[in-house]
């Protein structure tokens, strides 16, 4: 058995890739599981800095690769969560110094002792992409609910297939309930439709996430937060639970309520 | 110039070089090769359709006489041929093929005593993609694209012959792609954000009304039309 690596990816940048690596590994860790976190995305590390381990980093996934440290000096625990790991990436260099198979070398070493292998992949479809692909079980295909992002999930996901990466699954980002109502915005099923595959997750939009991603606390451990609570749920998914796709529809406030008795709707 | 070994003329789109079918390969071959050469400017670029009459060419000899046109610039387009062998030759190097020049003539058919009741269908060649093509996918064809799923907005298919998508189509399609603007593309559903037959291209409209049934595109009138496919 071992670690199931999960690979987050999406082709295009912006799109909520590091957001939910960090949430996804925060929320599966509170589930009780072991997990290590690894940032593939060298020369633009930013997962540390999701998590608040930032000022932690002593050696990155490059020094792992090229020996001059071993795996498990690299890893940085959550000081909340101990069995939570994170490998950083290396800020100074980039993508060619890590090779595809030093990432399955490296996921084999870990599969024993963890349950989870979350891999944060950077954006595009070059080398960092299939460092990050190469060694994933599963791989969650993040994207927005706009053309563009859309278009480029199909991309990946054509990659994915070539590769015999199993079409993967979708998580819907930022997704604006009353702009899909007024129909300025794709909808899931407008998603589904265009790329045929299977959504893990919605993520709601929430003012919650950036001020969250910034402390370095991510929106996950905030339990009013929908877009935590949608994290949440796809980590029991992940985890193969049988969890509903939450209520979309905005709770409403006293005033819209109000509003809404007056005028007779 | 000997005339025994080959003929070169001009068709309608196009060179139709008749080899001999009796003279020696090799011979034909530095004969082609030096009459192109004589004329390069004039040739380059050219579509070529290649008579070798009852001649069973082998697929090694069609190969290196097809890179003898590329190299010129020429395109190896049609094989005509008598000869099954070279017709074989031909379909595995995905060349379009005719099994005689014209129809046979008026008088050729009293000769016949009986028509066949039931001929047996000349068929075409082409391929068939039993998934769906994502952003960033091409296909290429000298033949005609079946395509069983989806084609997404950002993959292109492009082939010499006609195009049928079962399933979705929202990227590029090619049809008829060496010329001919007879071919068609069809799909069950027609939002593709370009269409081109022939030399003739087409973007989506603006207002994107969505048909939900199948439609054809074709040339009429020297304009793409998409009409219901019934």
């Amino acid at each position: 058995m071992g670690a199931k690596v999960v690979t987050v990816t999406s082709g295009k940048g912006g799109v909520g890739k590091s957001t939910t690596t960090a949430n996804l590994g925060i929320a599966l860790a509170r589930l009780g599981k072991k997990v290590v976190m690894i940032d593939a995305d060298i020369g633009l590390r930013n997962l540390d800095v999701i998590m608040g381990l930032e000022n932690r980093i002593v050696y990155d996934l490059v020094d792992v690769v090229e020996g001059r440290s071993k795996l498990r000096q690299a890893m940085i625990k959550h000081k909340q969560f101990p069995d939570l790991h994170l490998i950083p990436a290396a800020q100074t260099r980039d993508k060619t110094a890590v090779s595809p198979a030093d990432m399955i070398q490296i996921c084999n070493k870990l599969r024993d002792d963890f349950d989870f292998i979350l891999i944060d992949s950077p954006a595009g479809i070059e080398r960092g992409f299939r460092n990050a692909v190469a060694p994933a079980d599963r791989v969650l295909i993040v994207t927005n609910p706009e053309v563009s992002a859309v278009r480029d999930a199909d991309r990946v996901i054509g990659l994915l297939e070539a590769e015999n990466k199993g079409p993967g699954q979708l998580i819907l980002n930022r997704l604006k309930p009353a702009m899909v109502k007024r129909g300025e915005m794709l909808s899931p099923s407008d998603v589904t439709d265009l790329l045929g595959l299977e959504i893990i997750g919605i993520v709601p939009e929430d003012d919650l996430v950036i001020p969250a991603s910034n402390s370095g606390v991510p929106v996950t451990l905030n339990d009013t937060s929908r877009a935590g609570i949608a994290f949440n749920n796809i980590a029991r998914r992940l985890c193969g639970e049988t969890v509903p796709l939450m209520n979309l529809d905005e709770p409403e406030g006293f005033f819209k309520r109000l509003a809404r008795l007056f005028s007779g709707n | 110039m000997p005339d025994d070994t080959l003929t070169i003329k001009g068709v309608n789109d196009g060179l139709l070089i008749t080899l001999s079918p009796t003279e020696q390969w090799e011979r034909i071959t530095t004969d082609l090769a030096a009459r192109i050469d004589d004329k390069l400017d004039f040739f380059r670029g050219a579509k070529v359709t290649i008579d070798t009459g009852e001649r069973p060419v082998p697929k090694y000899e069609l190969t290196s006489l097809r890179a003898l046109l590329e190299r010129r610039q020429m395109l190896l387009a049609v094989v005509v041929s008598e000869s099954q062998t070279t017709l074989a030759s031909a379909t595995a190097l995905d060349i379009r093929t005719r099994s005689t020049l014209v129809a046979p003539r008026a008088e050729d058919a009293e000769h016949d005593d009986v028509a066949p009741i039931d001929p047996e269908e000349q068929g075409t060649i082409g391929v068939m993609i039993r998934r769906t093509l994502r952003s960033g996918r091409t296909v290429h064809s000298r033949g005609h694209v079946v395509v069983y799923g989806d084609v997404n907005a950002g993959a292109k298919i492009i082939a010499a012959g006609d195009i049928i998508v079962w399933g979705k189509l929202r990227g590029m399609a090619h049809a008829g792609a060496e010329g001919d603007t007879t071919a068609v593309v069809c799909a069950l559903d027609m939002s593709p954000n370009q269409l081109r037959i022939g030399d003739h291209i087409t973007t989506a409209p603006p207002d994107k009304r969505r048909s939900n049934r199948p439609e054809i595109a074709c040339v009429k009138d020297d304009h793409i039309v998409v009409e219901a496919w019934s």
